[in-house]
């Protein structure tokens, strides 16, 4: 690793004060950062601790019925702690290992927007609601392509906000060496529709399937996908899978997660 | 450079570290606990495992500063008072848990974490909560057997080889 400092900041004030320098970077739980610190892929002058701040720890009800995660809340507690959602707590508590979902927390995870990770499809089947140190941001409008999203440089997620379906299911085939999705999908069903995310698959990084959204709003049930189909163009290929392997599996994972809601 | 304190095996424990320290380098370098091994030093293998806060974490992949303040524990404050090995150390030895060793201390870090939360867990829970621990000696049956045995269970009652 380059050399670089390290700030311990108690609170969001003080967290928000230290992002205000050059190069400074925000870490969650270190779990996808500090591996990509060692192979020397990003070099910050300062990072910035979130790990230490309570008041972005904990999960709770809103009035309006979403569930409240905050940002460095981790894998394990979101997912001993997340009640009457339990797509999403089966979700955090099927991320990697137990060492790394001890560490590993939920702004960490949306922030990087690994193209394999599962809490975007969360965020993004959820239709959640991103909220930073300065404002709030649809998850239809935070994910932008491979570890992109509408953060700004020092912008740090201090917030998650989902609303709770009627019925949801996240599957996921994992690629077995680094036990990332090699495609997950997460299907929610709402009063006013069906949200289907899916991550590990496409060359853009998490998106929803709308083919499948529209067919399942009008009837919930895996066999109403019959001949619903994705292309294997855009979707990743790569030595674990084919990009038609990869559009195949995202039929078949979609069709468990509607039975498994 | 800057100081770091924390609780290491129930003693205050400090140094120097850098921003960019691991808290692995600073077990086994600054305070010489070579017990916590560095297998891959890409929190694949969990040859690292310590608990922080009573909470089982790859130490390979936590900077030494992210420490200041805790409780650590490692596999050197897994023996008992007198020097003899610990309930699941003592499994692993009469189950032949192990062959190189090399995994080892992270196994029985894990381990202790898996019982700490499920006092009697079934072969399945364990081999679930030993994901991210690796062995390349035994091919794991020896491990889960001692760990059953640790918490009070019959070894045999393993599935079938």
């Amino acid at each position: 690793m380059y050399a670089f400092d390290i700030e311990r900041p108690a609170t969001i004030a003080d967290a928000i004060a230290a992002m205000k320098g050059e190069d400074a970077q925000a870490l969650g739980g270190g779990q996808t950062l500090i591996p990509t610190l060692k192979q020397r892929l990003a070099m910050p002058s300062k990072l910035v601790s979130l790990s230490g701040i309570e008041e972005m720890r904990g999960i709770c009800r809103e009035d309006e019925g979403r569930i409240c995660i905050g940002a460095s809340t981790t894998h394990t507690e979101v997912a001993a702690g997340v009640e009457g959602y339990a797509a999403l707590a089966s979700l955090a508590a099927n991320i990697g290992d137990p060492a790394v979902r001890n560490r590993g927390t939920i702004g960490g995870s949306l922030a990087n927007n690994d193209p394999s990770a599962c809490y975007p499809a969360a965020a993004l089947g959820s239709g959640a609601t991103v909220v930073t140190d300065r404002r709030e941001i649809a998850a239809d409008d935070f994910f932008d392509g491979l570890f992109g999203t509408a953060l700004e440089e020092d912008e740090i997620i201090i917030e998650v906000r989902f609303p709770v379906p009627e019925k949801a299911g996240y599957i996921k085939f994992e690629q077995p060496a680094s036990r990332f999705a090699l495609v997950g999908v997460f299907v929610a069903k709402f009063a006013d529709g069906v949200r289907v995310a899916v991550t590990g698959a496409s060359e853009e990084g998490v998106f929803r399937w709308s083919e499948a959204e529209a067919v399942l709003s009008s009837n919930f049930a895996a066999d109403a996908l019959d001949g619903v189909a994705l292309p294997g163009s855009g979707m990743i290929s790569d030595l674990h899978g084919s990009g038609d392997y990869r559009a195949h599996l995202v039929g078949v994972l979609t069709r468990r997660a509607v039975s498994a809601a | 450079m800057s100081q770091v304190t924390m609780t290491v095996n129930g003693k205050a424990a400090s140094g120097e570290i850098e921003g960019r320290t691991l808290l692995v380098d600073f077990l086994r370098e600054t305070l010489n606990l070579t017990g916590t091994h560095v297998g891959c030093d890409t929190s694949q293998c969990g040859a690292c495992v310590v608990h922080v806060n009573g909470k089982a974490i790859k130490a390979c992949t936590m900077f030494a500063a992210e420490a200041e303040g805790a409780e650590v524990k490692t596999i050197e404050g897994m023996a008992n008072a007198d020097g003899s090995l610990g309930t699941i150390q003592q499994a692993f030895q009469d189950h032949h848990g192990l062959q190189c060793g090399f995994c080892t201390p992270g196994m029985v870090m894990s381990a202790a974490a898996l019982l700490q939360d499920n006092p009697k867990p079934s072969e399945a829970e364990i081999r679930d909560y030993l994901e991210g621990n690796l062995c390349r000696c035994t091919g794991y049956h020896n491990i889960i057997k001692a760990i059953l045995a640790a918490s009070g269970q019959d070894a045999d009652a393993i599935a079938a080889e």
